[in-house]
């Protein structure tokens, strides 16, 4: 596995775990939005639980218009 | 009064240590109403501090410490007011926070912050004036004022200043980005990052360490280091009530409140 291919599928079972989704639903191109059904105080403490789990500082404007598990992905694998 | 349960907060006093508690929904959000009950509070802690040694500000919302001042209430208040009016009553209500947030600043008792989720804006304001912030792993931290075309209005930049070095609250402030715990912690912000949801127990164990000290050491030690920015306090709430009547504030409001963007507490 390439390594953009295991952040995206690290954010996919951080995801599905945190917001009790089952992981067979969750797919890279998803709006993470609509599909874990959450609002901006819970994209906040996903950002965060990202940070940790990544050990990785992200300012959230660079996820501002950011929707999608791949592109998130994306903006991670860049600062590891 | 050595306890009390009010709409947006409550305390109590017990074992030498006053627990102010948060809780009004959705993330604590500092308007009128809870002014009043944190003068009401500024009141009692004068009368109960002689009992006391520590005082521990908490939330007990899952969503966060504070989210900071009541944007919506600010916004509505505002409406149908000529501007100069509007900065009037702006102006008041910052008078009146600064001199509740100046108390607790330079209260006697050694205070502590006990923080988790988000902590933004005016909440950041409330945490920057206790002695010791404790923030759980899960905690939050931002200025995020520069987005509605203001500056944080209730003493963050001078206490900031205070605290921290120049370039932390350049960034803070100029990006009006958000940073966690661990972040906050290496800048010099916190003291003791903890796990999710055990800040509060870790905020007791420190006051309880706290109360082993003689106090009127305790008092002089505190006294000694931590000066209160009485002229730059001053000076903050003329720059706010100057840039509040700029039309990038009303835009920048409105937006707030009306926002249906997924993203609004995103830069």
């Amino acid at each position: 596995m390439t390594d953009d291919k295991k952040t995206l599928e690290e954010i996919l079972n951080l995801a599905a775990s945190q917001f009790k989704v089952p992981r067979e639903k969750l797919t890279p191109d998803d709006d993470f939005f609509k599909t874990l059904g959450i609002d901006s105080l819970q994209a906040l403490d996903l950002l965060t639980r990202l940070e940790h789990h990544f050990n990785v500082e992200i300012p959230d404007y660079e996820l501002q218009g950011v929707s999608d598990f791949r592109t998130l992905a994306s903006r991670i694998q860049a600062r590891l | 009064m050595n306890s009390f349960q009010g709409q947006t907060l409550s305390w109590e006093l017990k074992d030498g240590v006053i627990e102010l508690a948060l809780h009004r929904d959705p993330c604590n959000e500092i308007g009128s109403r809870t002014l009043e009950e944190l003068e009401k509070f500024v009141s009692a802690m004068e009368q109960m501090q002689n009992a006391a040694h520590a005082l521990i500000l908490h939330s007990t919302l899952k969503s966060g410490f504070c989210a900071g001042a009541d944007l919506r209430e600010l916004y509505h208040g505002a409406q149908g007011m000529e501007k100069q009016a509007a900065a009037g009553g702006v102006r008041e209500f910052l008078e009146r926070i600064h001199k509740v947030l100046n108390a607790i600043d330079s209260s006697p008792l050694t205070t502590i912050a006990a923080l988790n989720g988000l902590t933004f804006g005016g909440g950041l304001e409330l945490a920057l004036v206790c002695d010791l912030i404790i923030a759980d792993k899960m905690a939050r931290f931002c200025f995020p004022e520069l987005r509605l075309g203001l500056i944080p209005g209730f003493g963050g930049i001078p206490r900031l200043k205070r605290d921290l070095g120049n370039a932390v609250v350049r960034d803070l402030l100029l990006t009006g980005r958000s940073f966690n715990a661990t972040k906050a912690q290496q800048v010099g912000l916190v003291s003791q990052v903890v796990g999710e949801g055990e800040s509060l127990k870790a905020a007791r164990g420190t006051a309880a360490q706290l109360g082993k000290f003689d106090r009127r050491t305790a008092i002089a030690a505190k006294k000694f280091i931590k000066p209160i920015p009485y002229e730059e306090l001053k000076r903050e709430i003329d720059i706010f009530c100057e840039l509040f009547t700029q039309p990038a504030v009303e835009a920048g409001l409105k937006k707030f409140v009306e926002s249906k963007d997924a993203q609004p507490y995103l830069p």
